[in-house]
C-alpha cells in the first residue's frame, strides 16, 4: 500500500469519553490517514460507536483532543463529513427524494442543483428516486441506502458510517461495499464500523480493533477464523 | 479560605444571636400589631437574602456557559437551593405573620404572590436538574436559570400593576419605617447573609467533595483494563 | 438568505407532514373541544359575570391546547435520530428552532380559532371595549406560550418524564405574560379598563424571551 504523504485527516490524542461512570472510551489515540478505507471492529460496548460520534463532533470528548480536517472545532468542517448510523436519520413520512430534497437544502443546495443532486445520490445507491413510497414503509436494506445516500448529499470527504450493513439483505450490502469501495477509488476517507467485515475484505486498506474503549490492534489483514 | 471558615461560622453565631435579642426585645413594638411584627424581622431579609442569592445563580449561569467550568455549575446549584430554602422562610412567615394579624392565612397581595412565582420558577430549576440524564444538567440548568432570572422583572412588574388596579391586603406593610426598626432590620439582614454565605459555603464543599468521588470511581472505572 | 431558506424549507416540511397525517390534528381539534365544553360544565357564569371571568377561562383551555402541540414539536425528529443529521449540517440551530416556533404557533392560532367562536356560544360572549385588539393579543400571548415552549421542549428532550417536564417548566416562566394575556383580554371583554398596559408587557415579554430562546438554543441543541 502506498504511504500516503498528505497529512491525517483525523488525529485522535489521549480522547477519554465518559458519560458517568461509564468509560466508553479509555485513551484512544490514532491517526487516520487520508483516502483509506477503515473498517472498524470489536465487540458490543466497545466503544465503535462513541468512538465515530465523537470524530462527527455529536459527542464531545471528556479528555484528550481530536482534530478532523485539521480543525479541532468539527462543526466548522462538518460540511465535508457524512455521518450514517443504525437509526435512519429520515423521515418516516416522506419519500426518499423529499428526505433527501430538504436535507440538500441544509447544506445550501436548492432548486434545480438540489434535484439533480438527489437524484444522483439516489441512483448511486440503486434505488429509484421516483418511488413514491414513504420512507418508513422502506425494507430495512433500502433504508440503509437511502441512508447512505443523504450522508453522500455533500460529496463529503470523510464518511463515518456505523454499522451500514446491519439487518440489511445479502444483495443490498454488497451494493453498498461496492460504492464503499468506489468512493475510497475516488479519493474519499472512510471509517465503517461493521460485525460484518467479510463485505469489505477485498477493498479495505486497514483493519482497527476496539476493545474496551481502546484500539488494540490495526492489521493490514483479516484475521482468519473473524466473520 | 480554609481557615476563613470558623471565622465565618463565629461571626454568623455572634450576628444571629445579637440579631435574634434585637428582633425579639430591643426593637420598639410595632404600634398596631404588637409583639406579632417581629416576625417582619424574618420575612424581609430573607427575602433579600433570597434575590441576592438568585442574583449570583445568574451570575454563575452565565459564568457556566461562557466558561464552561465545573466551578460555575457548582456555584449555580449552591446558590438556587439555598435561595429556595430562604425563599420558603420567607412564604411561609407570610401566612404566620398573616393570620393573627389579619385573620386570613393568604392574600394575593404584590410581594407575597410574586415571592410565590420566583419560588415555583427556581424549584423548577431545581427539579430539570433532578430530571436531566447524563451529564446535561449544567448546560440545560445554566440556560434555565439565565431565562428564570430573566422572567423575575416581568414577574414582579405585571403583579405590582395588577395590584394596582385590583388592591387587596398586603402583608408586609406600607408606610416609613422606624429608624431603630431599620436598624435591627439590618442588623438581621447582615446575619441572614452570613448564615446564607456559611450555609452555601458547606454546599459548595460538600458538592465538590461528592463530585471528586464521582472522578474517582470513574478514573477507577477507566484503569481497570478490561470489564 | 440560507437561514430564511432552511427555516421556510423546514415549516413547509413540517406543515406538509402535519397536513398529510391529519391524526395529530384531528386529535388537537377533538380535544380542543372537549376544554371548552368540560370548561362550560364547571363555570356556568351569566352573560354579565361570563366577561369578567372569560379571559382567565379562555386563555386556560388555550393552554392546555397549546401544551398538547407543543409535547410533539420534536416527536418526528426523535424517532429516527434526526438531530443527528441536522447537527452534522451547516444549518443554523436557530432557523430549525424558528421553525418550530412559527410552526407551533400555526397550529395553536389554528386551535385557538376553533375554540373561540365555542366559546362565545356556549357563554354568550361579546366584548364591550375595541374587540379590534383581541387580535394583537391573541398574537402576542401566543407567541409567549409558543416560544418558551418550543425551547423547554428542546430541553426535555434530555429530561426524563419529558411530557410532564414541559409544563413544569413553562407554566412559572409564563406567569407574566397569562397575566397580560388574561387581563388585556378582560379589559377588552368589560370595556372596563384599557388593555394598552397589559398590551405592552406582552410586547416587551416577546421581544425579551425571544432573544434569550434565540441566544440559547445553539447550545441546548448540542447538549448531548
Amino acid at each position: 500500500m502506498p504511504i500516503s504523504d498528505a497529512p491525517p485527516i483525523i488525529i485522535a490524542d489521549g480522547v477519554i469519553k465518559q458519560f458517568g461512570r461509564f468509560a466508553a472510551l479509555r485513551g484512544v489515540n490514532a491517526e487516520f490517514a487520508p483516502g483509506r478505507l477503515y473498517v472498524v471492529l470489536g465487540d458490543n460496548g466497545a466503544g465503535k460507536t462513541t468512538l465515530l460520534r465523537t470524530i462527527a463532533g455529536l459527542a464531545q470528548p471528556t479528555r484528550g483532543t481530536i482534530s478532523v480536517l485539521g480543525a479541532k472545532e468539527i462543526k466548522t468542517v462538518c460540511s465535508q463529513i457524512g455521518y450514517m448510523a443504525h437509526p435512519s436519520l429520515l423521515y418516516d413520512e416522506m419519500t426518499g427524494f423529499e428526505n433527501l430534497r430538504y436535507f440538500a437544502g441544509l447544506y445550501g443546495i436548492h432548486d434545480d442543483a438540489a434535484n439533480f443532486t438527489c437524484r444522483e445520490a439516489i441512483i448511486s445507491v440503486k434505488l429509484d428516486p421516483d418511488l413514491n413510497r414513504p420512507v418508513g414503509q422502506y425494507s430495512q436494506g433500502m433504508r440503509q441506502r437511502m441512508s447512505l445516500a443523504r450522508a453522500l448529499l455533500n460529496d463529503p470527504t470523510l464518511l463515518l458510517l456505523d454499522e451500514p450493513f446491519s439487518n440489511v439483505d445479502f444483495h443490498s450490502a454488497q451494493e453498498m461495499a461496492t460504492l464503499l469501495g468506489q468512493m475510497r477509488d475516488q479519493g474519499k476517507t472512510l471509517l465503517v464500523v461493521t460485525h460484518q467485515p467479510g463485505l469489505l475484505e477485498p477493498a479495505a486498506d486497514e483493519f482497527v480493533w476496539i476493545d474496551s474503549g481502546k484500539i488494540v490492534d490495526r492489521t493490514s489483514k483479516l484475521r482468519a477464523g473473524t466473520q | 479560605m480554609k481557615r476563613g471558615f470558623p471565622i465565618l461560622a463565629i461571626v454568623t453565631a455572634v450576628l444571629l444571636s445579637f440579631a435574634l435579642y434585637e428582633a425579639l426585645i430591643g426593637a420598639p413594638t410595632e404600634r398596631s400589631m404588637g409583639d406579632v411584627q417581629r416576625i417582619f424581622y424574618y420575612h424581609v431579609p430573607s427575602a433579600w437574602t433570597a434575590f441576592l442569592l438568585f442574583f449570583v445563580n445568574f451570575g454563575a449561569s452565565i459564568a457556566y456557559l461562557v466558561k464552561r467550568r465545573p466551578a460555575a455549575d457548582i456555584v449555580a446549584l449552591t446558590s438556587a437551593e439555598v435561595g429556595v430554602v430562604f425563599l420558603t422562610v420567607n412564604l411561609v412567615t407570610g401566612p404566620i405573620w398573616a393570620r393573627p394579624v389579619w385573620g386570613i392565612w393568604w392574600t394575593w397581595d404584590w410581594r407575597l404572590t410574586s415571592t410565590l412565582v420566583m419560588w415555583l420558577i427556581y424549584v423548577s430549576y431545581l427539579l430539570l436538574r433532578r430530571f436531566s440524564s447524563g451529564g446535561q444538567a449544567p448546560l440545560l440548568a445554566a440556560a434555565l436559570g439565565i431565562l428564570g432570572a430573566l422572567c423575575v422583572p416581568f414577574v414582579y412588574f405585571s403583579i405590582w400593576f395588577f395590584r394596582t388596579q385590583h388592591p387587596s391586603p398586603v402583608i408586609g406593610g406600607g408606610g416609613s419605617l422606624d429608624p431603630r426598626m431599620a436598624h435591627v432590620l439590618l442588623i438581621n439582614w447582615a446575619a441572614f447573609l452570613c448564615l446564607a454565605w456559611l450555609v452555601c459555603w458547606t454546599r459548595y464543599q460538600l458538592e465538590v467533595a461528592k463530585r471528586q468521588v464521582e472522578e474517582a470511581q470513574s478514573l477507577e472505572s477507566l484503569l481497570e483494563g478490561s470489564r | 438568505m440560507s437561514f430564511l431558506a432552511v427555516m421556510r424549507a423546514t415549516l413547509a416540511k413540517d406543515l406538509r407532514l402535519e397536513w398529510r397525517s391529519k391524526d395529530a390534528i384531528n386529535a388537537m381539534l377533538f380535544f380542543s373541544l372537549l376544554v371548552v365544553v368540560i370548561f362550560s360544565f364547571a363555570f356556568e357564569p351569566t352573560a354579565e359575570e361570563s366577561r369578567k371571568i372569560a379571559g382567565g377561562l379562555v386563555w386556560v383551555a388555550f393552554l392546555f391546547a397549546a401544551i398538547v402541540v407543543l409535547n410533539q414539536t420534536w416527536a418526528r425528529e426523535l424517532r429516527n435520530h434526526v438531530l443527528d443529521a441536522y447537527r452534522m449540517s451547516p444549518a443554523s440551530a436557530n432557523s430549525l428552532f424558528l421553525a418550530k416556533a412559527f410552526g407551533n404557533f400555526i397550529f395553536v392560532i389554528v386551535l385557538e380559532a376553533l375554540m373561540t367562536p365555542l366559546f362565545i356560544a356556549f357563554y354568550r360572549l361579546g366584548a364591550i371595549g375595541p374587540a379590534w385588539e383581541l387580535l394583537p393579543i391573541a398574537t402576542l400571548g401566543t407567541w409567549a406560550l409558543v416560544v418558551n415552549g418550543t425551547f423547554f421542549a428542546a430541553i426535555s428532550l434530555r429530561t426524563r418524564s419529558r411530557e410532564v417536564m414541559l409544563p413544569l417548566l413553562l407554566f412559572p416562566i409564563s406567569v407574566p405574560a397569562l397575566l397580560g394575556m388574561v387581563n388585556a383580554t378582560t379589559a377588552v371583554l368589560t370595556g372596563e379598563e384599557s388593555a394598552r398596559f397589559w398590551i405592552t408587557l406582552l410586547v416587551a415579554y416577546d421581544v425579551v424571551f425571544t432573544i434569550a430562546c434565540l441566544l440559547l438554543f445553539e447550545t441546548i441543541l448540542e447538549a448531548e
